[in-house]
């Protein structure tokens, strides 16, 4: 459930927990450490993130000819070609897809997009049951639970909480000891049968080349191929996004892709099908091309490179906010740095209002980018916006934004209530804070009045410890875990003129 | 040379020392150094903070205290994150106000702003500047020095010319320590949670004291440091690098 207080409010309770804190840090350091050897063994390293990035840069500036031709290529491939607005309208075309098959039952190769449009949940109300076949995603299901990674859904979960799950849920999981090899026995042989005997698999994408309709799928299981080989049936649902122009392209991302994701050299299970083969694979192909707030981040000149992503989560595993909070308390199938950026274009800055300031703009994320999205840069851009909007909004501030109401966005207006006032009148004391500093600064003499009083105020604060802390605010805030600075008996600009004056 | 010292309104305000500090190593290299008294704000808060048209004004007044640079060598700071702000964002900022003078002025005075320890090992290409410090030190790499300025080991290289100091290593340096502008208070919970590793690690070092390139950066760990009574100094680089009797 969202927090009414968004990323602060779910960060706070996901800080409580410190064993998650010692998983997440013993986490997050060893992809570090592995990530970064992985990429400097490349000579070339950063002339591919570049390549990277320019692939993307092009492809989305005439991102409407790639679609077409994309579209194209997948009909002359047998294949056939649907266009999605929105979640809803995904939703309905998957679940006629899998009605029309006669099935009551999916498997799914893991899949953010289809999390992103909640596929699962607008299934079920269908009367279709979708089993992820996804080891941690399948986790995350049987736990009724959310992804908290990009790429390793259930970062947040130990062995022995796995072991209940699978004995209380899946078939012979009774005695099941929580030893890894057999944890993983159990599931295949449960995810085996299913590979057996469902006609219809599910599946993500993480690139599709326009020129030849090829789907390229890039999972470490071998799973997704079972998805992607044994249905009769096999619906894609993709971002818009993920075209690439041409099949040459894959040589860069493939090759970007894992060394940032999981610091392999190489891909485990790289699947590729174009349509449809006679006798081999599925036997009718459906690819579900989503929108869904995609061409509202395009139209943005700034935001739009996070469209980019090719989501192998690096900057989640390099940031020290998302190593400290987890990926559930950006309460979105796009956690981190990434997701800060992607959430409030995708689903309306109104839902991710406070997202693109969970951030100390450390830069770390840039860094690690294989595509070299600016996400500092994007983040700064995004509150601008919220913050400009909030003036707009006739002083409702950040919190009061009007979403850019994205195709099939979750709207959550509404559910704040006395928080949102709460938030109201936070956002336009910061405004006016603001606007008297940026005056203030504006001119040196106010400048230098405002510093001597700012100088009185901090000696008093600092002789009246227990006043401060209990201060609602940023003094609060600051006073909880820090002393404050000492006041000095002179300004820099004080001690300059009294030298000059006597050098004179 | 002749340099202009930017001393940002924190350094001017709360750490005037790092200021000082600033200017007695450059006149010890010889040069001259001038305060533009007009300078306030580079307008970092607010260009982070999601107010871009207040720090627009700030923009303006920069290039108010500054002129287009013509009147100086180098306009040295002793901070990476404001630097960061001239150099990187006054360009965007410029150009988005649609003023063409302001764009002109930004775009001749922005690449004349240094950090201080860039300065002086990259342009200058000095590293012994007859430094005096026999403390243990232990060097926190700020994120915009490091990540944005990309000052690279200029720092160590500097303090590694200070005769009486040691050293120390600081377990995961690149670790940003949470303070992040009114990040610090806006999500107050994490930042406290980054800060309380970054003091652990300061402690780990076994060091007496912290230096950074960023008075803020410095009164965050140094008011987590001071809260938990540790004993450990913060101290600005500009200040070890001053230091001539080791008393600082």
């Amino acid at each position: 459930m969202a927090a009414a207080g968004g990323f602060p409010e779910a960060a706070r309770a996901a800080l409580a927990d410190a064993q998650l804190r010692r998983n997440l840090h013993v986490a997050t350091h060893t992809i570090r450490e592995k990530r970064l050897r992985a990429t400097s063994e490349l000579d070339d390293w950063e002339q591919l993130r570049e390549a990277g990035r320019r692939i993307k840069e092009r492809t989305m500036r005439h991102l409407d000819r790639h679609l077409e031709t994309l579209e194209r290529s997948v009909l002359a491939a047998g294949g056939v070609v649907h266009w999605a607005a929105d979640a809803a309208a995904a939703n309905r075309i998957v679940a006629e897809l899998v009605r029309a098959a006669g099935a009551r039952e999916v498997i799914k190769v893991k899949s953010i997009a289809t999390d992103e449009i909640g596929l699962n949940a607008a299934l079920a109300e269908q009367g279709i049951r979708a089993v992820e076949t996804d080891l941690a995603e399948l986790i995350n299901q049987l736990a009724g639970d959310t992804s908290s990674h990009i790429l390793v859904p259930a970062i947040h979960r130990n062995r022995a909480e796995i072991r209940d799950l699978f004995r209380a849920h899946l078939p012979g999981g009774a005695g099941l000891s929580d030893d890894p090899a057999a944890l993983v026995e159990a599931a295949r042989a449960y995810l085996r049968s299913l590979f057996l005997s469902t006609p219809v698999a599910v599946s993500g994408a993480n690139f599709a080349v326009a020129e030849t309709g090829t789907v390229c799928v890039v999972e470490s299981e071998g799973n997704g191929r079972m998805c992607t080989t044994l249905p009769d049936t096999l619906i894609t649902v993709m971002g818009i996004e993920k075209v690439v122009p041409r099949l040459a392209d894959l040589g860069v991302m493939l090759q970007l892709l894992p060394r940032s994701a999981t610091a392999e050299r190489m891909n485990p299970y790289t699947s590729l099908w174009t349509g449809v083969t006679p006798a081999d694979g599925p036997r009718s192909f459906h690819l579900v091309l989503l929108d869904a707030g995609r061409t509202n981040a395009l139209a943005d000149p700034v935001g739009r490179q996070a469209l980019h992503c090719i989501r192998c989560s690096a900057c989640l595993n390099v940031c020290p906010v998302y190593e400290r909070t987890g990926g559930h308390a950006y309460e979105s199938v796009y956690p981190g740095p990434i997701g800060a950026i992607l959430t409030p274009q995708l689903a309306g800055l109104e839902r991710g209002r406070t997202l693109p300031w969970a951030s100390t703009l450390c830069g770390a994320c840039y860094d690690a980018c294989p595509v070299k999205i600016d996400i500092p840069s994007v983040l700064l851009h995004l509150r601008a916006e919220i913050v400009r909007r909030g003036r707009a909004g006739g002083g409702s501030g950040d919190a009061g934004a009007a979403g850019r109401d994205a195709g099939g966005a979750v709207a959550v207006a509404g559910a704040r209530g006395h928080e949102g006032g709460r938030n109201r009148r936070e956002a336009a004391a910061e405004r006016a804070t603001m606007r008297l500093a940026a005056v203030v600064m504006g001119g040196p003499l106010r400048y230098r009045l405002a510093q001597r009083a700012g100088r009185v105020t901090l000696g008093w604060l600092r002789r009246h410890p227990r006043l401060t802390r209990a201060l609602p605010g940023p003094l609060g805030a600051w006073t909880s875990v820090r002393e404050l600075p000492e006041a000095p008996e002179q300004s820099f600009r004080a001690w300059w003129h009294e030298r000059q004056r006597r050098s004179r | 040379m002749r340099i202009g010292l930017f001393v940002t309104c924190l350094g001017d305000t709360l750490f005037p020392e790092a200021g000082r500090a600033t200017v007695e190593v450059l006149e010890r290299l010889g040069h001259t150094v001038d305060f533009p008294a007009a300078q306030t704000c580079c307008g970092q808060m607010h260009l982070n903070s999601g107010y871009a048209d207040d720090a627009l004004r700030l923009v303006r007044g920069f290039v108010r205290a500054f002129g287009d640079g013509e009147g100086f060598d180098a306009i040295v700071a002793p901070s990476g994150s404001c630097v960061a702000t001239v150099r990187h964002h006054y360009g965007v900022l410029a150009s988005d106000s649609g003023d063409a003078g302001l764009q002109r002025a930004v775009s001749r005075l922005a690449p004349r702003v240094f950090e201080l320890s860039e300065f002086l090992v990259g342009r200058l290409g000095v590293e012994d500047v007859g430094a005096y410090f026999p403390h243990r030190v232990v060097y926190h790499p700020s994120c915009h020095g490091l990540r944005v300025l990309r000052v690279g080991d200029a720092p160590l290289r500097l303090l590694r010319a200070v005769r009486g100091i040691e050293l120390v290593e600081l377990p995961e340096a690149d670790s940003c320590c949470g303070f992040g502008g009114t990040f610090a208070v806006k999500n107050a919970d994490v930042s406290a949670a980054m800060l309380a590793d970054k003091v652990a690690r300061v402690l780990e070092s076994g060091a007496e004291v912290c230096t950074a390139l960023d008075c803020s950066c410095l009164m965050h760990i140094g008011g987590g440091l001071a809260r938990q009574r540790t004993g450990v100094r913060t101290v600005h680089l500009a200040e070890i690098l001053a230091s001539a009797t080791g008393d600082r």
